[in-house]
This record gives C-alpha cells, structure tokens and sequence, in this order.
C-alpha cells in the first residue's frame, strides 16, 4: 500500500478522483501517523480528529455524487493555533487561552474549507507567535523531524514541522517577521509569506497588526501556489486586505525563468554561518544555469531593520494584548484582591516571559515622552528600509537571500540569550517591514549528521507573487532542494 | 475679582443604524450582551470595518459647526484597562481628527459670542459597566457590551465660556443643532449626549489661563450648571486665600452637590496613543464632503433669521419657536395653513405648549395637527370664536382629537355676534338687577363691568364680548 502522507496536492487528488482511495483514507493515514509520530515531533496542540474524518466523508460524498473536487479537496491541512477554527480550542500556545473555543472561523480557513480541505488540527508554535523556536509555547516545544535535539524554528515551528515530518499535507502559518520563512528553512520545506494584505488578516489573533501575515506551508512550491490562491483575495472583513486581484499563481509555474534579473545584497552574506553561505552561492549558480542574471545590490538600511521591527512589533503587540485581561474570556486568576489585582494575576500566571518581555518593551517605546524617540522614528526608517527594496526592484526581478545567517540549533541553546535569538530574524524582518512578498525553499542540507536543512528566502515586488513561485518552482525543478554539500 | 474659564468636551451619540466597526445594532435597551459579534466583544483575531455612515453623519455635526473637514485624517488607539473595554484600547482619533476650527454661537450678556471648536473627532463608545441592581451587586460587577462600538463624536470646544450661563447656553445650542441634524437623539438619561468641562478661573483682565479641573458626571443640563457653578466658587475660594489649584478630575457628586477629586492615581493615564493599524487613514473626497454639505438642513440660527424675515415675528418667539425643528415645523405648517402666523406663534408657544407639557408629550406628538389648529385660529380671527373660547375648545381638541368645528357643535361654543341676541340677555339682566342699573346710571360706570361678566356668564362665555359693550350702553342709557 502506498503511504497517503508522501503525496503532493496534485497526486492526492488524482488518486481520490480515480477513486483509487478515499479521503477518508486518506484523513486516517494521516490521523495514524500522526499517533505514532507526534510524541516525540510534538506539532500539533489539538488533533480534531472526529472533524477531520466528518469532513473527509464530506469529500468523499461529494466525489461519489460526481461533483468537482475543489482545489484542496480531500488535502489534509494543519493550521497553526493563531489561526481560528469555529468550534475548535484556539490557544495561541498560550496558558492565557487554555480554554478559549473559537466562536468563528478565520477568512483564510472557511476559503480552505470551501475549497474542500480537511483539517487535520492546531499546531504548536511560540506564544502568541513571539519567538525563532517554538520554545515559547505555553506548553511544550516542538522538536525539529530532521534531528529531535534541535528546534523547528519559529515562531509557526509546529506547522513546519507537520509538513516535513508528513503530518500534514500541507499547513497554514502565521508570519510577523519571520515566522513562516524561517521555520520552513529549519525544517527543510517551502513556506511563503505574501505582500501584505494579500491574504485576510480576519480571525488570525493579533500580535503585530501591521506585520502580521496569514501563510502556506508545503513540500512543493506547486502544493504552496495552490494554497495560497486559495486564501489570497480581498476580504471586506479586513480592512488592510488589498483589492487587487488575485493571479492564477500555478498558470505561472513551469514557464522559464531565462532572462530574470537576481538581485543579492551583499548586506545579507555578513556574519553569516559558511555552510549557509556556500549553499546559497551554489542556489545562486542554479540560477545562473536557468539564465538567470545575478547581480550583486545594496540595501544600506539593513542594519537598522532589527532595531526598527522589534519597536514597531512589540509597540502594537503591547496594545494588541491588553485585551487578554482576565474579565471576558480566557484565563481568570482566582481569587483576585480587585480589579488591579484580577489584571495584574491574570497577566503574571498567563503569559510567559517572551511575551511579558515584549509588552513591556512596547509599552515602554510609547510612553509619552519616548514616542517620538522610538515608535515615531521606528517608522521613519521602516519607511527607508521600504525605499532601499523599491529603488532595488527598479533595477532587479528578484532578490535571492538565505533565510536565517544559521542552522537549526539546539532546544534550550539560546533560550538565555533573547537578543541573539532577535538578531538571527535579521534576514526575514527586512520583507516584513517592507510589506513584501518573501518565500523560503530548501537549498540543500549543512554537511554534519544528521545533514541540518538550509532555507534560501527569494523576495519580490509588491503583489508579484507568482514571479517568485515561478522562479521557486524553477529552482525545485532543476534539483535546487537538494544541492549537495 | 476672579473670572472664570470654561471649555466643554461634549460626546454627542450618533444614531446609525449599526455601530461604528461592525454590523450589530445600536439599538438601546435591549436585552444585556445581546446586540454583539467578535468585532465589538474584542474576540481575538477580529478586526474593526469602518461604518460610512458614521462619518457622513460626522461629518455633518462638523460642518454644521463651522469646522474644516480634513481630507485625511486617521484613527488611533487610546490604551486603557477597564472592564467594559473589550479590547483593552479604544478606537478613537488623536493628533489627525475628522475635522478642527470651528465656531459656534451663543448669547452672552445679551449679545452674540462666537465660541471656538477646537475638533470634532469620531470614536467608537465602551461598553457600561453595571455595579448596581443585582442580587449579588455587594461583591459583583455585570457588564453589558450593547453599547461597545456605538458610534460617538467628541466636540471639544476652546476654552471660550466664561460663566456657567454660557455654557449652559453652548450646550443647548449644541444640542439644538444636533437634533436638527437628526445625527442624534441627544438623550442625555440614556446618555446620547454627555459633557465633561475643563474649568479654571483667573484674576479679571489675566492674560494666562489659571490651573484647570476637568469636571466629569455632568449627566444634565442642571447639573452642568450646578457643577460649574460650584467649582468656580471652590477654585476662586482657594485661591483668595492663597491657596493653590491642583489639576486633576474631579466627579461631580449630585446628591452632596459637590464636586470630588477623583484619586488621581487611578487616572494618571498614559493613553500611549499610536495609529490603529487595522484601518486605513480615513480619506475624505471633495465630492463626499459636497454631498454632505448639500445634505444639511436649514440651521437654528438661520432659521430664526428666517422666521423674523418671513413671518415678522418677535425676535424672541422665534428664537423659541427655532429652538426645536419640528416646534419651528409645527409653527410653519400652522402659518401657511393658517395664514396667521403671529396668531399662530402665540397659540403655539402659549397654549399648545402648556398643553402638551401637561400632558407630557412632545410636539411630535401632538394630538392636534398643524391643520387642525391652523383652523382654530382661523375662527378665532373670524370672530367665531374668543380667544378664552379657543382655549376651551383646544383643550376639547386636544382630549378627542376632533377638529374645532365638530367640538364647537357638539357643546354649542359658537360666538353670539347678532346683537338681536345678545339684547335679550341683557333685557333679562337689566330687569333682574334695578339696584346696578340705578348705580349705573349715577355715574358709576364701572358697574359696566360687573354686567358684561354676568352676560357672559348667562352665555357661558359664548357672547362676543365687544358686542356685549356695545349693546350694553345701548340698553342701559
């Protein structure tokens, strides 16, 4: 018997139209796996395993009634718990939301549900999506499918590491300055953050509103483009959604890439780990064989970006969390001594340090009197670090970068250390700030055993998208995931 | 000599169908928690989506009121923990409001006084925090998120008011010109329209402003004056002996009749205002701004102006008469139909206002129509009727609801005119009463009197009263 969790979107779903097997055969293939295997990967919070196979025979029905099986129909998907469900625990991986149920759905999962797919579960990620590890939740970390010693990055580690570890098909991440990329990075598989306000930011719980993205995770750039066609699009519900129509990303796949100009800041080769940095010149010389034109640029305000994204992230967070104050929902301390103390307990007893670390650095840069010095001048440099992209992308297509300066490290390495942790995000921060599209994809392995993942991050313009799954999937196809050592 | 300066922060409540962010209702006095959704609960992941209609409408207050309509202004979070504030921030504007620079006038000391508008911003309302009413009230607090995300306007004014008269009268006016918007019922019980007010007095003739309260609680027009009234003389006390003012909020208490200081711990607020990344700058074309300045209504000033111009009326029945819009409705379908319209403003403000206060109800809902008035007042003019009649017969009016005709014949009111008729009473009258016609005839004229009220009387009050003086010397000699 084949094994259902290996398949592509495109392979699933022929096999369920050919009804050489049933999506509920599919659903408990993944349901098992996930049994024996989440012990020791820990991706998931929840397994909503009785939805999954309702919604499986759903599909199943609708095949067997010779209706149209619907762009992610019978595809099993993980949803990372910032992302609401109607019906399911939404905890954010986080003691303050231990028993918060979602009383709706989030725009990107009833799009993903409309488009047939099954919902296999919740996944683990840092608190309230603060951290490069996974180690901040709430709850347990996430441990890397490529060595269980090491992180799966983060802060979406859980949904990286259920596509890499084959516990899902494919997943949906959340990424503020990194999040999506670099855990893809970490774990080996593509994952893509979109311009922002391509994808709905409604139902997604916020941390840092305007940074935050809804985004794909899969082993294909095809299985990547499919999903994110599917959640992309204006959504009246979200404001910040762009009305810009949305492209037939997979139209795009397959077509050449000769003639495309890629751009590489030498900003982003300093400092970096060698391994990394080989990697990512033997990608770049890929790129040159599919015609490609490298060209080396400069984005002079890089060095500020870390400094600019974690005022503006942990300023909006700060406000963004005030809401979890133990009066409506959500954890309660018992036994308050008032309305102070209820605040105070609640706050101290629900959230873990990284996210009291950033409440606090955030409340602090707009505190009347340090506004102007930080948040305000925070902003003036997001909007230089905005300018060095588009004068850039006035002379190139695309911008070819490695996704973290390092491998995957060690659980509890650099737990003690938050400003180095801060610093390694300096790679993925910069798109985030700018507001544009990034993907990363696999770019070969380190050379140590086990053999660690490396991630290259391709940037692109505003809402050119399917230019940069065009040149992803053209580097897939040439064999660029597995570049040897 | 101290002189006092007043500046008014008023909320005014506007009635959209929905609220400000989200599609529930506004609707007030419904069922606790039951007119919301994950946008107004503060649930995570929801996000808030402008209401056009709320910036139409504050739009119009603003222009009403004389400001400049910013083409782009922006909403900010104003952060604060409270338990009826589900998010944890208000949406609300800051440093780039809806509009700024206005002016509104008021009568000051007899004269007109233009009293500055520093801004007129919109923002979303909290939610009500019930402390009172329950069984376990001692130790709990409910909460009713109904009114979260109702939409509001704060109009600040300058701090242009110097006495608790003026700011009595800026609020009315206020007032007056939301209601003839129609952007706002402007309930102040049911707190549609709330004012906080930033008080300081001065030596007479200062050039700088003294140290200011911020007075809060001021849930009614009385209390506002009483209020002011009050911490002008607390401020000017301090200072007189030698004193000084500590700015601060303070409450004020209706049942003591004092203000109080609140503990200013509680309320040393640092707001840490930043722009709402959920929405987007608010932009306002020139044509939007057109449309709603071609939409407002005819404003209480220029409608007094109008009603002098148009009706000749005094000038202060028609300020009365232009306080309210559908009072100064009433009194223009009446005049027209009537053809009456100083007769018209007398009855109105007069007796059909006494009327309906008795019977406390507003104009609108007077059972006696413009028409229907406009027709008594025609028989009136006609000599059908005597104004004391006309009272009589407005007040039957009033209870049925018929017109005056039907009442006049039902209870026989019609005025005797003929002089053959009311001859014969006073025949009666004479021949009854030999003693006052003796008297009369001496010289006391004045017995005159006592005749015309027993005719009247034998006519119950049906005579034309100038025909009774008439007949009377006649028939006396």
């Amino acid at each position: 018997m084949p094994d259902w969790t290996e398949l592509t979107i495109n392979e699933l779903q022929s096999l369920l139209t050919s009804r050489q097997v049933s999506a509920e055969e599919v659903t408990r293939a993944h349901l098992e796996r996930i049994a024996s295997k989440d012990s020791e990967i820990r991706a998931y919070l929840t397994v909503a395993e009785e939805r999954a196979l309702e919604q499986a025979r759903a599909v199943d029905r609708r095949l067997a009634a010779g209706e149209p099986l619907g762009p992610l129909g019978g595809v099993p998907v993980a949803v990372k718990d910032v992302i609401l469900i109607r019906g399911l625990a939404n905890t954010c991986a986080s003691k303050m939301l231990e028993n918060f149920i979602a009383p709706y759905s989030a725009t990107a999962v009833e799009r993903m549900e409309q488009a047939g797919a099954i919902i296999l579960g919740k996944t683990n990620c840092d608190e309230f999506a603060m951290g490069s590890s996974t180690e901040n939740s709430g709850f347990y970390p996430t441990h890397n499918p490529h060595d269980l010693s090491r992180v799966p990055g983060g802060s979406s580690g859980g949904s990286a590491a259920a596509v890499a570890a084959r516990l899902a098909t494919v997943a949906l991440g959340s990424d503020t300055g990194g999040s999506i990329r670099q855990p893809a990075a970490f774990c080996g598989v593509v994952g893509m953050m979109g311009t922002y306000g391509r994808v709905s930011r409604y139902g997604l719980v916020a941390f840092a509103s305007s940074l935050d993205h809804i985004g794909p995770f899969g082993r294909s750039v095809r299985d990547v483009a499919r999903l994110l066609g599917v959640i992309a699009g204006r959504d009246p519900r979200d404001s910040t959604s762009a009305d810009v129509p949305v492209e037939n990303y997979e139209a795009a796949l397959g077509r050449p890439v000769t003639g495309f100009k890629i751009g590489v800041p030498e900003e982003y080769f300093k400092g970096l780990n060698p391994e990394i940095g080989d990697n990512i010149q033997k990608g770049l010389h890929l790129f040159g064989r599919l015609g490609c034109e490298i060209v080396p640029i400069r984005l002079p305000h890089t060095e500020y970006a870390i400094a600019c994204y974690y005022i503006i992230c942990t300023a909006e967070a700060s406000s963004n969390l005030a809401r979890y104050d133990g009066v409506r929902y959500g954890l309660r301390a018992p036994n308050p001594a008032g309305l102070r103390d209820l605040y105070k307990q609640t706050r101290h007893q629900g959230f873990g340090p990284e996210v009291k670390r950033r409440i606090m650095l955030g409340t602090y840069v707009l505190s009347s009197g340090y506004y102007d010095a930080y948040y305000l001048k925070a902003q003036q440099v997001r909007a230089l670090i905005t300018r060095d992209f588009v004068e850039a992308f006035d002379e190139v297509d695309a911008i070819v970068t490695p996704t973290s300066p390092i491998p995957p490290f060690k659980l509890g390495e650099r737990l003690n250390d938050p400003l180095q942790m801060y610093l390694a995000d300096i790679y993925t921060v910069t798109a985030s700030l700018a507001g544009i599209p990034g993907i990363s994809i696999p770019c070969g392995t380190t050379r140590g055993h086990p053999p660690l993942p490396v991630g290259m991050q391709i940037l692109a313009r505003h809402f050119d998208e399917a230019r940069l799954l065009q040149l992803a999937e053209a580097f897939e196809r040439e064999g660029g995931f597995h570049i040897h050592p | 000599m101290y002189e006092p300066v007043i500046g008014l922060e008023v909320h005014v409540q506007l009635q959209t169908q929905s609220k400000i962010f989200c599609s529930c209702s506004t609707r007030f006095g419904d069922p606790p928690n039951t007119n919301v959704c994950p946008v107004c609960l503060g649930l995570p992941g929801a996000l808030p989506v402008l209401n056009r209609e709320a910036v139409t409408m504050a739009m119009k207050a603003a222009l009403a009121l004389n400001c400049a309509v910013n083409p782009r202004s922006r909403f900010a979070r104003k952060n604060y923990f409270y338990p009826d504030l589900p998010k944890g921030y208000q949406i609300s504007q800051y440093d780039e409001p809806l509009a700024e620079h206005g002016w509104l006038e008021i009568e000051a000391n007899g004269a007109r006084k233009r009293v500055g508008i520093t801004r007129v911003h919109l923002e979303e309302d909290a939610g009500k925090s019930l402390h009172e009413g329950f069984p376990d009230s001692e130790t709990k607090s409910y909460i009713d998120l109904n009114r979260s995300g109702v939409p509001l306007i704060e109009i600040v004014s300058e701090p242009d008011l110097r006495s608790p008269e003026e700011a009595y009268d800026y609020l009315t006016r206020l007032k007056t010109i939301m209601l003839y918007l129609e952007v706002s019922d402007c309930n102040m019980e049911e707190g549609s329209l709330r004012c906080d007010a930033n008080v300081s007095v001065r030596p007479s003739g200062a050039a700088n402003f003294g140290v200011k309260t911020e007075v809060k609680n001021l849930n009614s027009f009385k209390f506002l004056q009483k209020a002011l009234t009050y911490e002008i003389e607390r401020q000017t006390r301090i200072l007189e002996s030698g004193g000084a003012i500590q700015q601060e909020t303070r409450l004020w208490d209706s049942r003591e009749q004092k203000t109080f200081g609140m503990r200013s711990k509680e309320f040393a607020h640092d707001y840490r205002y930043f722009p709402e990344p959920d929405l987007l700058p608010l932009e306002i074309s020139a044509s939007w701004k057109e449309e709603v300045a071609r939409s407002l209504p005819e404003l209480p000033d220029a409608r007094r102006e109008r009603l002098v111009r148009e009706y000749q009326l005094p000038l202060t029945d028609a300020d009365q008469l232009a306080s309210s819009r559908p009072l100064a409705d009433f009194f223009e379908a009446t005049a027209r139909a009537s053809k009456e319209p100083k007769l018209a403003a007398n009855w109105i403000l007069s007796e059909l206002l006494y009327v309906l206060k008795e019977a406390g109800r507003e104009i609108t809902q007077s059972p006696v129509s413009p028409e229907r008035l406009a027709e008594l007042l025609r028989l009136i003019s006609e000599g059908k009727l005597s104004g004391r009649m006309g009272k009589d017969v407005l007040g039957e009016m009033f209870r049925t609801g018929k017109p005056a005709s039907a009442v006049m014949a039902e209870s026989q009111l019609e005025q005797i005119t003929d002089p053959e008729k009311i001859a014969a009473v006073i025949r009666e009258i004479v021949a009854a009463n030999p003693k006052q016609v003796e008297q009369y005839r001496k010289g006391k004229t004045a017995t005159l009197g006592w005749f015309v009220g027993q005719v009247m009387k034998a006519t119950r009050g049906q005579a034309n009263p100038q025909v009774v003086q008439e007949t009377l010397k006649k028939e006396l000699g």
